[in-house]
């Protein structure tokens, strides 16, 4: 027991707290884990709550578009996949949402599969604008057949998974720690490299041997895989599904969050959806920004972008870590030779970060 | 039913056509994808009402100057935002969405939600060859025909219109042999702003003018554009009308049409990459052969 403890605080040590970004995220893990024992106003919790799901769904387009280049701009449909069939399956059949939502995943993945093979032969702005299409095709044949899809206003009272308000924002809580966590262990992953690798550059890839077709149907699936279980977790927090969970605009805001926070990072967006949405949800409390809190997000982002192009994550990362020019592992600003090989870290010429940046 | 299939058809074809046109060709000489750009025609539809009704205009002076300020608008906005992050492609797309989102919630404040209507400019039906059409859209189909021969004038027959041909072709030999591509960006950006206000000033009287009437044609030209092969604005004529018939007949001719005029569209245009990933007149461009 001892040993084991002490090998934790080892590891604890040598691989977290040796960077300051790594230091952060655990702050942060914990902060949301105990939060509420700390402040628990239920307002509070809600936008929490509200916010891992949407952290979900960014991370998920992170990985499809960040990663693997397939710059998706439907990802929609595959929340709205997951929303539905998660509400359509516990309301029908009245199974329990803790089945229906792995069943409601299930389906956004296989929707996934199916988007990601109509894509396979497309690349670069083609694949973004006919992506675009799929959620709009999807919400015209539920508009068509309004007895099965509830049309216009989609279908309200769905079982939650927790009947406390405390219960629902741990699920929610640690869900995103786990996907996110597996999103970020998948992209840092050899998967991960082939899909850089495919970004970068797809006839090179297949010309050392890469399957690239079978690559981006599996970064199609993981992603919507992701994007599916947020939608169905935040259908059933909700209560409601409708044409909503298919909307441009919700299209539209994850390209935002993913490009804000910072693109093939992971962390990125999920760190831009916890600064934005909080925000928005913030300037909505004031009676005089009520009405014009979206215009006031997008103003912040325009800002906020034309002095972090590349983004909010690697920005910030790139003040608080350098980059070591001989191993090129990270190191903490402060230090002035590399924790791992001793090499001498020069400030004034700081490398870019390890990312390149996206063409 | 057939009438009406034709005339539908042809009206939206042809606004779409001004509104694809444009796009390409910036997405074509500047390689911007610019969200925004029907939110210009948004803008134009706006200015057109203010000028028109709040302030009394003459019809003719109050659409001339809404063009012009929101070419004017337009330009400014690509000085501001757009060159200083020309180098970061995705940081571009955002911005272009955050000012589509600015300009929308602007007008939500300035002039509210609701659906604003402006009373027809010209009454009447004109007869060809058995074929009534008001005379409003006929307005449309006219002004769309003047501006599409100017297109293809420009294009064709000036020496700006050979730069811009040059650059969209490749921007890097485009500059090397000597034009200011920057420049030749700027005039593309006014060129295809103007038209897309222009066909919103045209629609203005015909549609209703609200704050989110630049979502539904920003999505059908984006489908046009992939159709016809970006950056081809042979492509994008043929993507509009072919489109715009599309809808026209789906709306007319099929049950729940209205609801699924836009899912057939779009299938359409999945079902001709899928044969064509490049569209139907697209050329691959050398930077994505990378």
């Amino acid at each position: 027991m001892r040993y084991w403890l002490r090998r934790l605080w080892m590891q604890l040590r040598n691989e977290v707290l040796v960077l300051p970004s790594r230091t952060l995220v655990l702050v942060w893990a914990i902060a949301l884990l105990l939060l509420p024992w700390v402040y628990a106003d239920p307002y509070v919790l809600r936008i929490v709550t509200l916010t891992c799901l949407f952290a979900i769904f960014a991370a998920s387009w992170d990985l499809l578009a960040g990663y693997s280049g397939q710059v998706n701009f439907g990802h929609a449909l595959f929340f709205g996949a997951g929303a539905y069939a998660s509400a359509l399956l516990s309301l029908k059949l009245g199974l329990s949402p803790w089945l229906t939502v792995w069943a409601g995943t299930a389906v956004a993945t296989l929707f996934g599969l199916g988007a990601g093979y109509l894509c396979l032969r497309l690349r670069g702005s083609y694949l973004s604008l006919a992506t675009l299409a799929f959620p709009l095709i999807a919400t015209g044949l539920l508009f068509a057949f309004p007895g099965f899809s509830g049309g216009e206003l989609g279908f309200s009272g769905l079982p939650r998974l927790a009947n406390s308000l405390l219960g629902n924002y741990y699920i929610a809580v640690i869900a995103m720690l786990a996907l996110v966590f597996g999103l970020w262990l998948i992209a840092d992953s050899k998967f991960g490299l082939v899909l850089h690798a495919i970004r970068d550059d797809e006839l090179a890839a297949r010309a050392s041997g890469i399957n690239t077709p079978r690559y981006k149907l599996a970064a199609f699936a993981l992603s919507a895989f992701a994007a599916g279980l947020a939608g169905a977790l935040l259908a059933h927090y909700m209560r409601v599904t409708g044409p909503f969970t298919l909307e441009t605009a919700l299209s539209f805001q994850v390209v935002i969050w993913g490009i804000f926070g910072g693109v093939a990072t992971i962390y990125g967006p999920v760190a831009a959806v916890f600064v934005l949405y909080p925000l928005t949800e913030w300037f909505g409390g004031f009676q005089a920004f009520g009405e014009r809190r979206l215009l006031f997000f997008a103003v912040i982002v325009l800002l906020v972008l034309l002095y972090m192009p590349r983004g909010l994550a690697p920005w910030v990362r790139d003040k608080i870590e350098t980059l070591c020019p001989r191993c090129k592992q990270r190191n903490g600003a402060w230090r002035t030779h590399c924790r791992l090989c001793s090499a001498p870290l020069i400030a004034t010429d700081r490398p870019r970060a390890s990312e390149p940046d996206k063409g | 039913m057939f009438q009406d299939i034709l005339v539908t058809g042809l009206v939206n074809g042809s606004v779409y056509a001004l509104l694809a046109i444009g796009f390409s060709l910036i997405f074509g000489v500047a390689r911007i994808v610019n969200i925004a750009h029907t939110a210009f025609y948004m803008l134009a539809a706006y200015g057109f009402y203010a000028l028109l009704v709040k302030l009394g205009l003459n019809f003719a002076v109050a659409g001339l100057l809404a063009v012009a300020g929101v070419t004017a608008l337009s330009l400014a906005c690509y000085k501001l935002v757009i060159e200083p992050l020309r180098e970061h492609e995705a940081a571009v797309l955002i911005a272009t969405i955050a000012l589509a989102i600015i300009f929308q919630e602007l007008m939500l404040f300035a002039f509210g939600g609701h659906y604003l209507g402006i009373p027809s400019t010209l009454d009447g039906v004109v007869r060809i060859a058995g074929v009534s059409i008001p005379y409003q859209r006929f307005v449309i189909l006219a002004v769309a025909a003047v501006m599409l021969a100017a297109t293809w004038a420009l294009l064709y027959a000036t020496r700006l219109g050979l730069a811009i041909r040059a650059t969209a072709n490749d921007l890097e030999v485009a500059s090397l042999m000597g034009m200011n591509v920057h420049r030749i960006a700027l005039a593309t950006v006014a060129f295809s702003v103007a038209l897309a206000a222009i066909a919103g000033v045209v629609v203005a009287p015909v549609y209703v003018v609200d704050p989110f009437m630049w979502l539904g044609p920003l999505v059908t030209m984006l489908a046009i554009v992939v159709l016809g092969g970006l950056g081809s604005v042979k492509g994008s004529l043929a993507g509009a009308f072919i489109i715009g018939f599309v809808e026209a007949i789906t709306v007319f001719a099929l049950p729940a049409g209205a609801f699924l005029k836009g899912a057939v569209a779009l299938s359409i245009m999945v079902l001709v990459l899928l044969v064509r990933p490049e569209g139907l007149y697209g050329v691959v461009f050398e930077e994505e052969e990378r």
